[in-house]
């Protein structure tokens, strides 16, 4: 039992790194996917937006296993699990971070735009200055939402042999011949132990800022 | 496989929406938190940890399930919990006067649900469900880790005689994934648009 408790902590650690990796390189990733869809250039924007559409509508599992399979023998060199699980985790959900941030913009009032362009701002100010303070903190709690998402998400990613909590809950099953029942609910447990409290800490974000707003 | 992986998962799925967003607005606090605490159980644990509990863990228990419907009950159980927020969010959103209305007309609560609140409700669910759907099929691919033979899972036990041909294979099997969002895509707007027809 202890053991695999221990077991357990170890690949949920494993977990939050994936987690915690991916989400970086999905918020990266989304919002340049978000710049590159506002692009006038139709050529950039709209294939942009349909690779979007295709990442985010096809299974992370297929993803994560192709790029598994598939990246070491493009780079000639192995790579380790933790490596191509958060590229893949970070890849897919990026392209839900960047459908955020654009309503994050969309929802910058005109005025804020016309303004920027009134002081004769430069590109990149007016998007640092201007319209991205203003743009992302209200999404935050959407945000918060996915990064939750993502944690729930990992376990997909034992398919690559991910060392995470499902994986180690497995091997310890096959090591001992112990029945599932105690090991897989133990990482239900460890999930929700995790998820809702996060959950209702993103909550209490959203009432936040929504009193900040005076809404 | 996978078709009817999506096909009875869907169905599953929506009547447990309907279910547990319904029950969530009981008048009674009694079903309300049942369902309430049930929703946050399902959501706050993984759709592939309650697949590997139904199926590896039940049989323990006594309960031994086929793959088909352990998947399906996995899928359709996890994605229901999410399906009722839909639900109720959007009864929810059926503007007040229209209670009271079918209240003045002295219709009972099961005809106020009815013939009132849920065709103005049903609109409002259409897009979500949409997206939800779109989540659903690409869950069905989890059934590869309990060896369900749906598309990717045969894929996998093919893919060792065709190594050579990895990447046309997989670039194949996520075109068929993509088509089959894109079919339920536009199957969700085009009910929109009967729906919204002479309405809006």
């Amino acid at each position: 039992m202890d053991e695999l408790i221990a077991a357990l902590l170890r690949g949920l650690w494993t977990t939050v790194q994936a987690t915690f990796g991916a989400f970086a390189l999905a918020c990266v990733l989304g919002l340049i996917f978000a710049m590159l869809r506002r692009v006038r250039i139709k050529w950039i924007a709209v294939p942009i937006a349909w690779l979007i559409e295709f990442i985010r509508t096809t299974p992370l599992v297929v993803q994560a296993v192709f790029m598994w399979m598939a990246l070491p023998r493009l780079i000639g060199m192995p790579l380790p699990a933790l490596t191509v699980g958060i590229l893949a985790l970070g890849l897919h959900y990026s392209t839900y971070l960047s459908e955020v941030y654009r309503s994050g913009i969309e929802g910058v009032p005109r005025g804020q735009w016309e303004a920027a362009v009134a002081l004769n701002f430069s590109p990149a100010q007016k998007w640092l200055r201007i319209i991205l303070p203003q743009a992302i903190p209200p999404v935050l709690p959407v945000m918060g939402n996915y990064l939750i998402v993502m944690f729930k998400e990992v376990p997909v990613l034992m398919a690559i042999t991910l060392g995470e909590m499902l994986l180690a809950a497995n091997s310890y099953i096959a090591s001992t011949f112990a029945d599932g029942i105690v090991p897989y609910s133990l990482v239900a447990l460890f999930f929700l132990a995790v998820s809702y409290p996060s959950s209702l800490l993103v909550r209490l974000m959203e009432r936040r800022l929504n009193r900040q707003r005076g809404a | 496989m996978t078709l009817q992986l999506l096909l009875y998962g869907t169905l599953l799925a929506a009547v447990l929406s309907f279910v547990f967003g319904l029950a969530r607005l009981s008048r009674f606090a009694a079903v309300r938190g049942t369902a309430s605490v049930l929703v946050e159980l399902i959501r706050g644990t993984s759709l592939i940890v309650q697949l590997f509990w139904i199926y590896y863990a039940l049989p323990h228990l006594g309960i031994e399930l086929p793959k088909l419907p352990a998947a399906v009950i996995a899928i359709g159980v996890n994605y229901g919990a999410y399906g009722s927020e839909i639900v109720r969010s959007a009864i929810l959103a059926v503007p007040k006067g229209q209670r009271e209305a079918a209240i003045a007309l002295n219709f009972n609560s099961y005809q106020r649900m009815r013939y009132i609140i849920v065709p103005q409700a049903l609109l409002r669910m259409l897009p979500p469900f949409g997206n939800l759907q779109v989540e659903l099929l690409k869950g069905t691919a989890l059934a590869y880790f309990i060896g369900l033979g749906e598309v990717f899972y045969r894929t996998m036990t093919q893919l060792n005689y065709y190594l050579y041909l990895l990447v046309p294979i997989f670039a194949g099997l996520l075109v068929i994934y993509f088509a089959l969002s894109q079919l339920v895509l536009l199957f969700y707007r085009w009910a929109e648009r009967r729906l919204a027809a002479g309405r809006m």
